[in-house]
Order: C-alpha cells, then sequence, then structure tokens
C-alpha cells in the first residue's frame, strides 16, 4: 500500500519536473527565432555599410558603391513630419482621457483608440491614399507622415493616460488649493511630473512605425533619387528593402541588408533609450 | 481691482479654451475612425454594387478580364492566419507560462522579456526579407524530400513567419492573466499536495482560460492584417491553395501588391472593399478581445 503512494507521488514529482522542462525548453525554442534573425541581419548587413553607404544614390545594377543615402534622408523627414503630426494631439488626448476618465465621450473615445491600433497597416495607406494622395493629385512624402502618425497616435495616447493616471490626486488638489487655474495645473505640474512615461510612450511609437512599409506603398511610394520635399514621392528605408529584397539582383539584396541592418540598430537603440529614461526618470511616490 | 478682475477674465477665457481643445481633440479621435470606415464603404459600393455577394464565392480574380472573385484571397487569409495560430499557440503558452508562473520576477525574467518585446519591435519587411533567404531554402528542402513541387514561398512559409510575429502579442496578454491568478488559489491547492504541474494544469489554466482565448484572438486579428512578411513569401498567385504547401495570396497581399496599379473603378473598388472587410473583422475581434478582458479582470 505505502509503496504504492510512494510509487504515484514518484510519478506526479516526475511529470512536474518534465511540464517544466517542456516550458523552458518552448521558451527557448520561441526566442531562438530573434537570435536567428539578428545574427543573420548583422552578419549580411556588416559588410554592406561603410561610407558610401551613408552617402551615395543607389546605383544601378553591376555598379558597386551604391548607398541609401535618400532612403535615409526620406525616412528621417517622414518620421519628423508624422512625429510634429502625432505627438501634441495624442498627449492632448492623453490628457483629457486621464482626467475625464469617466465621460461617454472618454468611453468611445477609448473604444476608438483601440480600434484604431487594430487596424491593419495596410488599411491605413489605403484611408490616406484616399484623403490624400487622390485629392492631392499624386504621391507624397507628406502623405506617407499622416499614414505614419496615425499609426503612432493610439500607443501616444495609451502611454499618456497611463501615465498621468498613476499621479496622486494629491498633487493636482495641492496646486489648485494654491489658486493656480486648471490649465496651467495640468500642464504645468501634472504632465511635467509624468513626462519619462510620455517620452517614453513616444520613442516607443516611432520604434513601432520606423519600419512600416505596408501604409506607405501607396502613399509615400519611393523615389530613386534625393528628395526633400515633402510634396513629391520620397524614398525609406523600409521601402527600399521591400524593393530590393524583391529584386533578383545580389547588389541590391546586398543594400537591402544594410538597411535591415540599419534599422533594426535604430529600433534597438530607440529601445534602449526609453528603458534609459524609464529609470532614469522614474516617475516615483 | 479691476486689474485683478481683468486678469481673472483672462484665466477663465483660457481654462474655456483650454478644455475645449482637450474635448476637441477627443472627440476628433471618435471622428476620425468613423470617417476611416465610410471612406471604405463609399469607396468599395462600386464593387459592392456590381459584384454583390459574388464577391466572396467568385473563385477567379482576372482584372483583364474584369472578374474580381476574393473567394481565393479570402482563404488564403484564413488559411495562413490559423495556421499560424495552430503553430505559435503551444510556444506562446508556454513563454506565457515561463514569464508569468514559473520566473515572474528576476535576471531571466527580464532577459526574456526584452526578447519577446524585441520578436515584436522588428518590421515586418525585415521577417519577410530573412524568410525569403533563410526559410524559402529550407522549406523548398522539405518539400523536395516530401516529392511535392518545390516552391518554397507558400502557405506553409508564410503561416511559420507569420506564427513568429505574432507570438508576442498572445504572450503579453497571457502572461498577464496568468500573473493575475490570485495566490490564495495556488496555495489551497499546494497545501493540498498539488505539485506545480497540477497548479497550473488544474487552477491556473481553468482559471484563465478567458484570459488566454483573448490572447489568441488578438493575436489572431494581427496576423489576418499582416501584409509585407506574408506578401513576400505567399508566392502571390491568384487560385485557390490545394493544399498548406501550394503558393496563394492574401486579401493584406493582394491590395498591396496591385493598389497602386489598379486601373478602372471596379478593380479599385474591389481591393477597397477586401480593406473593409479587413477592417470590420479586425475591429469585431478586436473589441471582443477586449471585452473579454473586460470580464476577465472585473472578476
Amino acid at each position: 500500500m505505502n509503496m504504492q503512494i510512494e510509487k504515484q507521488i514518484a510519478h506526479r514529482n516526475k511529470k512536474n519536473k518534465a511540464f517544466k522542462g517542456v516550458i523552458i525548453a518552448g521558451t527557448i525554442l520561441s526566442t531562438l527565432p530573434l537570435l536567428l534573425i539578428l545574427f543573420y541581419i548583422f552578419k549580411q548587413g556588416i559588410t554592406a555599410i561603410n561610407w558610401d553607404f551613408f552617402t551615395n544614390l543607389p546605383k544601378p545594377v553591376g555598379e558597386t558603391g551604391g548607398g541609401v543615402s535618400n532612403a535615409l534622408v526620406g525616412s528621417i523627414l517622414i518620421l519628423l513630419v508624422s512625429c510634429v503630426l502625432a505627438i501634441p494631439v495624442g498627449i492632448v488626448i492623453g490628457i483629457y482621457l486621464s482626467e475625464v476618465a469617466k465621460s461617454r465621450l472618454a468611453y468611445y473615445c477609448r473604444l476608438a483608440v483601440d480600434v484604431l491600433q487594430g487596424i491593419p497597416s495596410i488599411v491605413i495607406g489605403i484611408i490616406i491614399y484616399e484623403w490624400i494622395v487622390r485629392p492631392m493629385g499624386g504621391f507624397s512624402a507628406f502623405s506617407g507622415s499622416v499614414a505614419l502618425a496615425l499609426m503612432m497616435l493610439p500607443s501616444i495616447i495609451k502611454s499618456t493616460e497611463e501615465t498621468l493616471k498613476l499621479l496622486p490626486e494629491s498633487l493636482k488638489e495641492a496646486s489648485l488649493a494654491l489658486g493656480v487655474p486648471y490649465y496651467k495645473t495640468v500642464l504645468k505640474i501634472i504632465v511635467p511630473t509624468g513626462i519619462s512615461g510620455i517620452t517614453t510612450g513616444v520613442i516607443l511609437s516611432i520604434a513601432r512605425v520606423i519600419g512600416e512599409t505596408a501604409p506607405l506603398l501607396f502613399t509615400a511610394f519611393g523615389n530613386p533619387f534625393m528628395s526633400t520635399n515633402i510634396l513629391k514621392p520620397i524614398s525609406s528605408l523600409p521601402l527600399i528593402i521591400f524593393n530590393y529584397a524583391t529584386s533578383p539582383y545580389n547588389d541590391w539584396h546586398q543594400l537591402a541588408w544594410g538597411a535591415s541592418m540599419l534599422l533594426i540598430l535604430m529600433i534597438l537603440i530607440l529601445n534602449i533609450i526609453t528603458k534609459i529614461v524609464q529609470r532614469k526618470w522614474k516617475v516615483q511616490f | 481691482m479691476t486689474g485683478i478682475s481683468y486678469q481673472a477674465k483672462r484665466i477663465n477665457l483660457k481654462e474655456k479654451v483650454f478644455k475645449k481643445t482637450l474635448t476637441l481633440s477627443a472627440i476628433t479621435v471618435v471622428v476620425i475612425l468613423i470617417a476611416i470606415f465610410f471612406t471604405l464603404l463609399i469607396n468599395s459600393m462600386p464593387s459592392i454594387k456590381a459584384l454583390g455577394t459574388n464577391f466572396f464565392y467568385d473563385k477567379t480574380w482576372d482584372p483583364v478580364a474584369d472578374e474580381y472573385g476574393a473567394l481565393p484571397f479570402l482563404v488564403g487569409t484564413l488559411l495562413t492566419s490559423f495556421l499560424a495560430l495552430l503553430i505559435s499557440t503551444p510556444f506562446s503558452i508556454a513563454v506565457a507560462i515561463f514569464l508569468g508562473e514559473y520566473y515572474k520576477k528576476g535576471i531571466v525574467a527580464e532577459i526574456f522579456k526584452n526578447v519577446i518585446d524585441l520578436l515584436a519591435g522588428i518590421p515586418s519587411v525585415i521577417y519577410g526579407f530573412w524568410g525569403l533567404f533563410v526559410l524559402v531554402p529550407i522549406v523548398r528542402a522539405i518539400e523536395m524530400k516530401l516529392g511535392l513541387p518545390p516552391y518554397g514561398v507558400g502557405i506553409f512559409t508564410s503561416s511559420i513567419i507569420l506564427a513568429i510575429m505574432i507570438l508576442p502579442f498572445s504572450v503579453s496578454l497571457s502572461r498577464q492573466v496568468i500573473s493575475m491568478v490570485p495566490a490564495h488559489l495556488k496555495e489551497a491547492a499546494y497545501s493540498l499536495g498539488a505539485t506545480r504541474f497540477e497548479v497550473i494544469t488544474k487552477i491556473i489554466i481553468p482559471y484563465t482560460k478567458s484570459g488566454l482565448f483573448a490572447g489568441l484572438l488578438l493575436a489572431l486579428g494581427r496576423a489576418l492584417g499582416e501584409t509585407m512578411a506574408v506578401t513576400m513569401l505567399i508566392g502571390n498567385t491568384h487560385e485557390i491553395p490545394t493544399g498548406i504547401f501550394s503558393p496563394g495570396n492574401t486579401m493584406a497581399s493582394v491590395i498591396a501588391n496591385e493598389f497602386s496599379e489598379a486601373t478602372g473603378k471596379i478593380y479599385t473598388s474591389a481591393l477597397v472593399e477586401m480593406g473593409l472587410f479587413l477592417f470590420v473583422v479586425a475591429t469585431i475581434i478586436n473589441i471582443l478581445g477586449k471585452q473579454v478582458i473586460k470580464r476577465f479582470t472585473l472578476s
């Protein structure tokens, strides 16, 4: 009888251990793709990156020394404009949601933000095509910026709302009790106190859209030449990765690997910056 | 005295402007969303009128002959998404249990959390590029072994990449849900002599069922709309896929490939209608998922 129970317990313990092993193995296996992707891209990309890569335009197939300067400039320009569009609006809406948390409008606004976040990026491309590209009569960097801004909005709004909600009421009450007007309390006390959380959200939203390709296909469109005119088509890193990756030429693949590595490095750096911001300026009460 | 009342008036005005701005910007988001829906609806009207429900039954997509049937793409979208979900679910549950139960805190948890976050941060186009050069040759070798036509690209390849891409989305939710299981439930089971395995399978998973389901739902929503990586790996044929190794096409990738070159009212409109379909499905899945989570956190 005793033997049987002991056997059963040993069996259950074995099962327990085996299960833990399976979970750990599954987790490690899940992280394997990331390591493989990073390794492969850095291996391929490192040889493509040199001075020419940053300063030259792409060259025709067969010529060496081509670069992606136009795409780099294009990406930065598109992102700058979308930041200008998305950041103020996003923060203001975030303030609204944290301040007027329980109104009916806040409920619908939150719902809209959730839905907006889940819209497939290609659909955003169609929308901006119909809203901006068609009326303006052509593809433009500006339309690409609007598309990316639309994709940045939800995460800026959410991070602002969540950060500001964590701040204690006493902070606001103290300011109001001193006779500071409400708008000044919000702009000079509440927002500055939560600035690290807001900044983190903004940087993460940039990191999220920096590699977006689908919404740019029919908005920014791409451009083989250098352009800084926001009303004209413009190239960007994800666009040239897509175009060159699907081309049959080795030289172009090489450029695409370089561009991929550059893009991943940018995303990594943005992520590290958010970690530093979070740690340095942690909101604590 | 007049100075003070003047100042008070100015402050009052600023106060009003500030509050109006807040409300107005909140309304803007709602308006944008409604505008998105109607833009899609209006622009797909020509195709809805001309094709009706045939749009989803018709098997041929031939813009030259002015025939637009989206069935092959509907099948392609559903097949890749559900296959991806099937592949990624065991892994996402494992990672969620790992981070939500076994290693909640500490250096190991931090490392794996960051790795999974990073997985979500890699752009779709880079997944596609990597898949094209690493995954496609591997799948081609498998197909040769199995005696199938060695396309390399196709439903299966796309599903694998999708599975990797959606993993972080279901993990982030399932992990939170699992770590929210009340300690007293687990402790009660331990005190009765349950092993950790038994606690996980008999307490944690039944308790978090709905939350885990919501995580899968949100991941599915991601998979349905995913464009670039799938476009690069699926083979872009206009026929209904005959098996998981055959090439196909999804709605999102047809839009990506053909929208900027589409000529003719119905052609463009048919593509927008697919966009509308993706929008509606993604929205329903999203709201449903959020509702499930809400009910879970309230209970």
